[in-house]
């Protein structure tokens, strides 16, 4: 199974080489972690991705848990969230018709064309990690020079329904 | 952030003055401390609260922090160890994982470099935040002095509360000699530290009661928490009322008085065989205080496998971690015994259950061959401790052979009196620990018995003994081997001796293939032990003869002042009963 965790955390020195040490040292295999600071600048959010069945997950939340700097712990995938990659990409385009194709990958899974050189090109891409993924298959044929991933973060919905800001899932990005 | 009592006591004071300040403070009485380039302030400013505080200087700083260790053990207050940077640091490590694992309240202050070449790889610089954030259950380095009001009081709060442990606080040395107007009331700033637990519902609290009730093989399982929580009185109470057979961990001896009838003494790899089966074959567990380690448990999915579990510990973290749990609470076990005891009931009819237990108890006893006529460990222990009845001691061991003999031997009575490096397991931590205890409880009888492998890991702090005049009692059982190990090797190796003999390698033991008969003594003693301990200025004797223990006993009860006494004994003798790692109860080595 896999789980989305979120974490908030102090913002002080030392708290990720706490918990990536923590994980490590007890053998949980993290997917994907990703750090970055909240609207307090006193706290930092931490996002784990984590495969492993319920036991796993449950010791993973309460060891992240006892580390004192860490404030609370979420397993967001229990809820109704939404979850982002981010991803830039260095891929060989040559002027012409392979180029115009490229381009038109990125439209359908609404990238961003950030840099473009002689030869290559740079790609922004973000969305849940299935749809970036796809898209690094889609370009694998055009050859690969560069690529660079945040890593997953998430956020629960606000309680009340609400439409997501439409993201193209996989398929219909590959259709 | 109130300023009351700031407006009135604040004035201006280096770092090391207001760490030494907080330490007095908080109640410290005793630190153990060993003074370097880095950390000498604090030791300026310790000799400025002579009068308040007293600074014990043990030999190394393993000694040091394992003394601390022992005056937490045995009091329940926080246990202080002071090093220099560097080396001081990371000899101290030890004692910190020690403490991580057995949950000791510990706070390790640390010199550190000048902030200014922190990362420089300066001279006696190690990043000992870094090499300890592991084994830590909180840990600090103080860059900025106005931090150090809050990281101390920080420190001894996260030491004490929840699931105690160990708190490092590394100072560089230039915060130790900068100065600030000192403000004491500040706030801690702890946004996710919640130690006190949820007072537990008075739903599960029934559940217990009602699966005591139903029980019909019921046993309660004891641990290092009930200790902690100060949860002997009702746990005994519990026990009363409900007439349900008892065995402890290492980490729980004390907590029930070994000499009661519903005693099982202590379970798991060395345990009494009464205390596994009874728990092989118990239809209810309660597991107050514990963990499930694997010293206890042997392979997991055996241990009380139809057995419904009831397992309540203060770390939510160790519920259902090795073993799932029925009835799994997370709480203080002395808030949860207090109130089950106001509703519990005893089972319907455990009578018979109870007896099986009694018989079990008496068709396996611990046992040696008393009709050897030289000393058996067994023997000197079981001697040691009639000796001593009246005395009430406060008991230390080191780790080995000897130690779970001590554990299987000695009958403990109240919380507190024993002391065993459990968890970790760190051979030399007898002798530092009994010196902490002493330090602690100056009147008292402390005596540390040791194996002779665990006993010259710090024999260093004969010398602190000494000098400080703390007149702890060694009581070594000298076989000349790692006694464990050696057992080991007869048991899983062939009797090959694989450098498990302690003295000069061209002896016949250190060679190789053993054939050595059951009650073999070493050829030779090495090193002398008394010899050394009169160097040290301590007393020292040595008894082989059997006859001859009593008096040697008495002889070091009634020395003023430390003393040795090398009890010699063979090698080849080994604790049972037995489980084999990851085996279950029905692997039971009894003989």
């Amino acid at each position: 199974m896999r789980h989305v965790l979120s974490a908030l955390v102090q913002n002080v020195p030392g708290v990720l080489a706490h918990v990536s040490g923590m994980l490590a040292s007890r053998g949980y295999n993290i997917d994907s972690l990703a750090v970055g600071e909240t609207e307090d600048p006193h706290l930092s959010r931490m996002t784990f991705v984590v495969v492993g069945d319920d036991h796993v997950l449950d010791q993973v939340r309460k060891q992240l848990e006892k580390i004192i700097t860490i404030v609370r712990v979420e397993d967001v995938s229990s809820y109704d969230y939404v979850e982002r990659d981010l991803m830039l990409m260095r891929v060989k385009a040559p002027p012409g018709g392979q180029r115009s194709e490229i381009r038109e990958l990125v439209d359908i899974f609404r990238g961003r064309i950030v840099d473009v050189g002689p030869d290559e090109i740079m790609i922004e891409i973000s969305g849940r990690e299935s749809k970036v993924q796809a898209f690094i298959e889609r370009m694998r044929p055009y050859g690969i020079s560069a690529l660079a991933r945040t890593g997953r973060i998430a956020m629960v919905r606000s309680a009340e329904a609400t439409a997501d800001e439409s993201e193209p899932s996989p398929a219909e990005a590959r259709g | 952030m109130s300023t009351t009592k700031a407006g009135t006591d604040r004035r201006v004071m280096t770092g090391a003055d207001i760490l030494v300040q907080s330490l007095v403070d908080h109640g410290v009485e005793v630190l153990f401390a060993y003074p370097g380039g880095c950390s000498m302030p604090l030791h300026q400013a310790l000799t400025r609260q002579g009068d308040q505080l007293r600074t014990v200087l043990p030999r190394h700083e393993q000694g040091g922090a394992f003394a601390a260790q022992g005056y937490a053990r045995s009091t329940g207050k926080v246990g202080v160890v002071m090093a220099t940077s560097g080396p001081g640091a990371t000899n101290l490590v030890t004692a910190i994982a020690d403490a991580k694992l057995d949950s000791i309240p510990l706070i390790c202050i640390t010199g550190q470099v000048p902030t200014g070449v922190i990362g420089t790889d300066a001279f006696q610089e190690t990043p000992i935040v870094e090499v300890c954030r592991g084994i830590t259950k909180h840990h600090y380095l103080v860059t900025d002095i106005a931090d150090l009001p809050r990281v101390m009081k920080e420190a001894f709060y996260i030491a004490t509360t929840g699931r105690p442990g160990p708190v490092l606080i590394d100072i560089p040395k230039d915060v130790q000699q900068d100065t600030v107007e000192v403000d004491w009331d500040v706030p801690m700033d702890l946004p996710g530290y919640n130690p006190t637990p949820q007072p537990v519902a008075a739903e599960k609290v029934r559940q217990i009661a009602a699966a005591i009730r139903r029980a019909r093989r019921p046993v309660i399982y004891a641990g290092g928490g009930i200790i902690n929580s100060g949860a002997s009185d009702q746990l005994r109470e519990l026990v009363a009322k409900t007439g349900i057979p008892i065995t402890t961990t290492v980490m729980g001896l004390g907590v029930y008085p070994g000499e009661d009838e519903l005693s099982l003494d202590m379970l798991g790899m060395h345990g009494a065989a009464y205390a596994n089966y009874a728990v092989r074959d118990c239809d209810l567990l309660i597991a107050l205080g514990v963990r499930f380690d694997d010293r206890v448990t042997g392979r997991v999915q055996a241990f009380a496998k139809d057995a419904k579990i009831i397992h309540v510990d203060i770390d939510a973290a160790e519920l259902n971690k090795n073993k799932v749990a029925h009835i799994p609470v997370c709480g203080d076990v002395a808030e949860v015994l207090t109130e089950l005891n106001k509703i519990v009931e005893a089972p319907e009819d455990i009578s018979e259950w109870v007896h099986h237990c009694q018989k079990l108890k008496q068709q396996h006893p611990f046992s040696y061959d008393e009709s050897f006529d030289g000393i058996l460990q067994q023997h000197a222990i079981r001697e040691l401790y009639k000796a001593t009845l009246e005395h009430d001691p406060y008991i230390t061991v080191g780790v080995g052979q000897h130690q779970m003999w001590a554990a299987q031997f000695f009958k403990f009575r109240r919380p507190r009196t024993w002391h065993s490096s459990s968890g970790l397991g760190t051979m030399g931590f007898g002798l530092p620990a009994a010196m902490g205890v002493q330090a602690a409880h100056p009147g008292s009888l402390v005596i540390d018995i040791d194996g002779d492998g665990s006993f010259q890991m710090n024999i260093q702090e004969l010398a602190t003994c000494f000098c400080e005049k703390l007149p702890v009692k060694v009581f070594l059982l000298n076989n000349q081997h790692l006694g464990m190990v050696v057992q080991w090797e007869d048991r899983f190796m062939n009797r090959n001796r694989a450098h498990t003999y302690l003295g000069p390698i061209d002896h016949e033991e250190a060679k190789g293939p053993s054939d050595a008969d059951r009650f073999a003594y070493a050829s030779d003693r090495y090193p002398n032990f008394v010899t050394i301990a009169k160097g040290y200025g301590c007393g020292a004797a040595t008894v082989r003869r059997k006859a001859d223990l009593r008096g040697a006993i008495d002889e070091m009860i009634a020395y003023d002042g430390p003393f040795v006494l090398d009890v010699e004994v063979p090698y080849q003798e080994h604790v049972i009963p037995m489980i084999p790692s990851n085996g279950t109860v029905d692997d039971m080595i009894l003989r």
